[in-house]
């Protein structure tokens, strides 16, 4: 077995291990189901929601939203982050200000982006993009920091166009800091939607989360939570392997 | 074989010439290159002269700091002159990297994110040639190198010898004429940077490309070159230009001639006392 296989067989085991642990306590009666559900029924409970199509709607709502601002985080962040990295004073300027950024509650602006942009899709997505593109300017100042000299050197040997310099050299070599912040930011946008549907809006997986929580039904709240986390795994996991791969490469190994 | 020696300095303003009977490759008149401004000014080349002769093997070797590496940048066009003109076959270089010359970096200036084989064909993204061509230059390049059996390899998987000689492979796809090397061996270790001399110059014997060669380590420029220019410490002027008298067909095992004691004793002779001003020290 090679020792990736080895870490990931460990890392499967231990997580088995933690719900069979909880299975068994909430089946004995050690922890009390009102407060936590057992791990089957959650999952039972997950697919009886999600197969049933009453969350459909919430389903595609909140995945488009979370799309959406992950998308548009990336642009801004990427441009924001390559245009700052551009101008010395702007960099002087910024960079306190992206150090600092996450001690911001963004949260609390969610009134404010309700008044200014209205109830429906718009307020989230800009909490999510809010939540989500400084991670994104940030890995992108990294990234471009990180660019060897010598490639844009070569470049110019090379008489590349300003934009075949970026899409040849550049965002390759930058690329697996990149990469570092759109994990963040999907992770950042995820958080975004769902927290600001779950305090303040009428609808999507957040809000269905927290009007099972406020109705005591532990049983759908439990479902629901383990589907968003499902597919936050999952697709953080797609980036992962995405980035294992780009990485291998450029390794050693 | 005998080392051809000029015995006293070539007094400033004089171009320092190749013999042979060739045209000039590239030809420095003047040339100085100033940073900054007023009190902050610093003087990096003043007033160089050089001539090299198409198809000659050339290097330049000065104390560190001396502004070697500000000289290839001028050379090939990457930087302008403050004054003075740079001439590459008979045509002056405006700020650009003209069309026929290749160079080779100090730093590894690989590629990770793609194969040797990828690394090697960049030269030839933008050319226009038929992907049959392209797909010979780069194996032919790959094979020349020793790389064959590395070329879907990344350059993390390499040594470090092994990345220098792709990025000396994509620039010979490019078939230069005019081949600059910023200390390209500074990185290695004694044995494979000798092992790396022979591959140069293979390959200078072999595409008729001329060579310039900077680099700090003297025996380097002693066994490759056909001249060796001496730089003064900053700013940087040529002091002298030794002429070393070997053969065309001529590779590492020169290091055991007599002679090449004598080449290597006059440079340094020439550089020393530059040497310890580049150090703050009196001669």
């Amino acid at each position: 077995m090679t020792r990736r296989r080895a870490v990931l067989f460990v890392r499967i085991a231990v997580l088995a291990g933690l719900v069979a642990t909880l299975e068994i306590c909430c089946r004995a009666g050690i922890i009390d189901p009102l407060t936590v559900i057992p791990p089957g029924d959650m999952v039972a409970s997950m697919i009886n929601h999600v197969g049933s199509g009453e969350l459909d709607e919430s389903i595609v709502n909140t995945f488009s939203t979370i799309a959406l601002a992950f998308v548009l985080a990336i642009g801004c962040g990427t441009l924001a982050g390559a245009l700052i990295h551009r101008s010395s004073r702007l960099r002087d300027v910024a960079d306190p200000l992206l150090a600092s950024y996450y001690s911001v509650p963004t949260f609390i602006f969610y009134p404010l982006l309700v008044a200014l942009l209205g109830l429906g899709k718009a307020p989230l997505v800009v909490l999510g993009v809010l939540s989500a593109a400084p991670a994104v300017m940030i890995s992108t100042l990294s990234g471009l920091d990180g660019v060897s000299p010598v490639l844009l050197k070569l470049a110019r040997v090379h008489r590349l166009s300003p934009a075949r310099t970026l899409w040849w050299i550049v965002l390759p070599a930058a690329l697996p800091r990149l990469f570092s912040g759109f994990k963040l930011a999907l992770s950042y946008a995820l958080i975004g939607v769902i927290a600001g549907e779950f305090i303040l809006s009428g609808t999507g997986l957040g809000y269905a989360i927290s009007f099972a929580y406020q109705s005591f039904d532990n049983r759908a709240m439990y479902g629901l939570m383990l589907f968003v986390l499902l597919v936050a795994v999952i697709a953080n996991g797609i980036l992962y392997v995405w980035e294992g791969r780009l990485a291998r490469r450029r390794s050693s190994g | 074989m005998s080392a051809i020696l000029p015995g006293s300095p070539v007094p400033g303003g004089t171009p320092l010439a190749t013999s042979g009977s060739s045209a000039p490759a590239i030809e420095l008149s003047g040339v100085s290159k100033v940073y900054g401004r007023g009190s902050e000014a610093v003087v990096a080349l003043e007033r160089l002269d050089l001539l090299v002769l198409d198809g000659s093997f050339v290097s330049l070797v000065g104390a560190s700091g001396c502004g070697k590496s500000t000289l290839l940048d001028v050379l090939c066009g990457l930087a302008r002159p403050t004054s003075g003109s740079v001439r590459f076959e008979g045509k002056e270089l405006h700020g650009e990297v003209p069309d026929g010359i290749g160079v080779v970096f100090q730093e590894d200036a690989s590629m990770p994110w793609l194969s040797v084989r990828q690394n090697v064909a960049f030269g030839l993204r933008t050319s226009s040639l038929p992907e049959k061509e392209v797909a010979e230059r780069v194996d032919h390049a790959v094979s020349f190198m020793g790389l064959a059996q590395f070329a879907d390899h990344y350059p993390a998987q390499l040594s470090g010898g092994m990345r220098q000689r792709v990025c000396i492979a994509r620039t010979l796809v490019l078939r230069p004429r005019l081949i600059l090397l910023d200390e390209p061996f500074g990185a290695l270790d004694q044995q494979t940077r000798l092992l790396m001399g022979d591959e140069l110059l293979r390959l200078w014997r072999e595409t008729g490309a001329t060579v310039l060669l900077i680099t700090h380590a003297l025996d380097e420029a002693a066994m490759l070159s056909d001249r060796v220019g001496v730089m003064s410490a900053r700013p940087g002027r040529f002091i002298d230009m030794v002429e070393t008298g070997w053969p065309r067909d001529r590779d590492s095992r020169i290091v055991s001639d007599p002679e090449f004691g004598t080449v290597t004793a006059r440079l340094w002779s020439s550089l020393r006392e530059e040497s310890l001003k580049a150090m703050g020290r009196a001669a």
